[in-house]
């Protein structure tokens, strides 16, 4: 059987179930946030695998673009965020980060 | 099987390994640094679904940029005397479950739909055609994009800088 459209999607499905597994179960924030670059990737294999293999162009490769440009936005900002919380809470275990105010 | 073939399940199985190793390593430092052969291993795929600007990118914004913020937080919220850089992992079984659902369930509806394929297309002259594209027809998107970007830029700053109060009290 040659590697068709199944296979990418195959490949993408078991990037994201990783990725949701990540979220779900790191304590440390920084590897939840590794755990959102997986599924990030997997929907952009995805998008790049449909441009390829339906009949829309280049449509698919504009918008992965995008989407990695909303991941480095999102990465940055959510590195602050944690750096902040670091600050005030000196963890980054996101079970022991439970208040709003000091 | 084809080269072509070959290609793909020596990507793949990188991916997979290495996305296994970031989910599953003890350590920090390593999942941070199988991150990397992860980010390789798509923008491969990339390459073998004729989308070599977009592998180009991935290699310079994901590999040049995110992970080094990603390892540079990892530095700045680690002690350097502190040891033991280990993190744990929770609620390991009800997440194992969930994960499987979805998985499951999603490959289920892939495998089963119909999808309107075409024969697989060459694209070529994907630099020339992706800038026509982004310039005609999405235009407004990244006009946008750009503000997202300098929004991001200024966000991040503000909020990971010292307050002033804070830089007056170290500096007495």
């Amino acid at each position: 059987m040659s590697v068709g459209l199944n296979h990418f999607l195959v490949l993408s499905v078991i990037l994201f179930s990783l990725g949701i597994y990540a979220v779900l179960t790191r304590k440390n924030a920084i590897q939840v946030l590794m755990g959102i670059e997986l599924i990030l990737n997997s929907a952009n294999i995805n998008f790049i695998a449909f441009a390829r293999y339906g009949n829309y162009g280049f449509t698919g490769q504009v918008i992965s673009l995008f989407v990695i440009i909303l991941a480095a936005a999102e990465a940055a900002i959510a590195l602050a965020i944690v750096l902040n919380i670091y600050k005030q809470f000196t963890t980054v275990n996101v079970d022991e980060i439970d208040g709003l105010k000091e | 099987m084809t080269t072509y073939d070959l290609i793909f399940y020596v990507f793949a199985a990188i991916i997979v390994i290495s996305a296994f190793v970031v989910v599953a390593a003890k350590n920090i430092i390593y999942s941070a640094f199988s991150l990397l052969f992860t980010f390789f291993g798509v923008a491969g795929i990339y390459v073998l679904l004729n989308a070599d600007f977009i592998a180009v990118v991935q290699v310079i914004i994901y590999v040049g940029g995110i992970l080094v913020l990603i390892i540079f937080g990892v530095m700045l919220t680690n002690k350097i005397t502190d040891v033991k850089i280990k993190t744990e992992s929770i609620h390991i079984v009800p997440a194992t479950i969930i994960t499987g659902i979805i998985g499951g369930t999603l490959i289920a509806i892939l495998t089963k739909t119909k999808w309107r394929i075409t024969e697989p297309q060459n694209l070529d002259k994907t630099v020339t055609e992706i800038g026509r594209f982004i310039v005609v027809h999405y235009m407004i998107l990244f006009e946008l994009a750009g503000i997202i970007l300098l929004v991001a830029l200024i966000g991040s700053v503000m909020i990971a800088r010292k307050e002033k109060a804070q830089i007056d009290e170290v500096k007495e």
